[in-house]
């Protein structure tokens, strides 16, 4: 019953990325040509709208079902981390122009050529795990 | 309008983005989709190599269905809800075929010059896909999320280093499509 909720929400989701286009390569050139509003403007209303739901979710003290805390942790303080592998992700995101959820939503849709970038990306997952005490975090 | 059939405007799309994450908050969960790489690869036996890769996967499966609901959901929405064409601004699809010989802008989802299957055997095309998902995979590791982790839950939520990813997100793509496309692709 439990995994029935996560599919629908995974289809949910998949839905949304396709039909907003948010899973479309043009559309992740356009956003860094500054060509459009639409990618600003799904990331920017998301992001409002999701600052005011945590902000109500931590003042009223909303819970999770079951009455478990919600999984709001804070993220651990550094810059590195975050800057270049930020930079190194933004990199890959315009070349491929595909970021991780739209690269699943896109095998559905019958691109198998994702399947190269989802490759590539488990790759790169795996060689990070090799080299992550060398880097600076 | 037609709003099965037409794409989905962005007033559309982010608040059901938002309601998805707000949806996984309230079932104990976080919205992050880069993680299933690193469960994947732990499922595969990486934890043989690092120790990163050695956790309670299994704890993880709940992601991996929502990764098996989104490929249903791409299938759905490309079947039953879609033409399958992208219309971009005008002016930047005229600058993509002039510039770069990508002509597929309007009449496709994704370029079929780098995503047509029979590209594949492109030693090009191949290295683009490649290298592309081998830096999303490794940066989103390194930095600890993807768009989803930061650019909507962490930034969300307020979160400093969620901010600094993003920004970093838009270096690296603003770096690429302006000063590294040029070299690529002409």
């Amino acid at each position: 019953m439990k995994y029935i909720s996560y599919l629908t929400i995974g289809i949910f989701f998949g839905i949304i990325m396709y039909k907003s286009e948010a899973a479309s390569w043009f559309r992740i050139y356009e956003m860094f040509q500054f060509g459009s509003l639409h990618m600003y403007g799904i990331i920017g209303s998301a992001l409002a709208i999701g600052i005011i739901g945590v902000q109500i979710i931590k003042k009223y003290k909303i819970k999770a079902i079951g009455g478990n805390e919600m999984n709001l942790h804070p993220k651990n303080k550094s810059v590195a981390r975050y800057l270049i592998g930020g930079i190194i992700f933004g990199l890959g995101w315009a070349l491929a122009g595909a970021c991780p959820g739209p690269m699943y939503v896109l095998v559905g849709a019958g691109y198998y050529s994702i399947l190269v970038v989802i490759g590539g990306a488990l790759l790169g997952t795996f060689v990070y795990g090799l080299v992550k005490n060398k880097l600076p975090h | 309008m037609n709003l099965l059939y037409d794409p989905w405007p962005w007033y559309v799309a982010g608040p059901l983005i938002a309601l998805t994450m707000f949806i996984l908050l309230y079932a104990g969960k976080q919205f992050g989709m880069s993680s299933n790489l690193r469960t994947m690869c732990s499922i595969g036996g990486a934890g043989k190599y690092s120790d990163f890769f050695k956790f309670d996967w299994r704890a993880q499966r709940w992601n991996l269905i929502v990764v098996v609901g989104a490929v249903i959901g791409g299938f759905i929405a490309s079947q039953f809800m879609s033409d399958n064409t992208v219309k971009i601004n005008p002016e930047v699809a005229q600058q993509l075929s002039t510039d770069y010989g990508i002509e597929s802008a309007g009449e496709a989802y994704l370029p079929t010059e780098l995503f047509a299957s029979e590209h594949l055997t492109d030693p090009f095309v191949l290295a683009i896909l490649i290298i592309g998902g081998f830096m999303v995979g490794f940066g989103a590791r390194y930095a600890g999320g993807c768009t989803s982790g930061h650019a909507i839950s962490g930034l969300s939520n307020l979160q400093l280093p969620s901010l600094i990813a993003v920004i970093g997100f838009f270096i690296g793509g603003l770096v690429m499509i302006h000063l590294l496309f040029p070299l690529i692709f002409s």
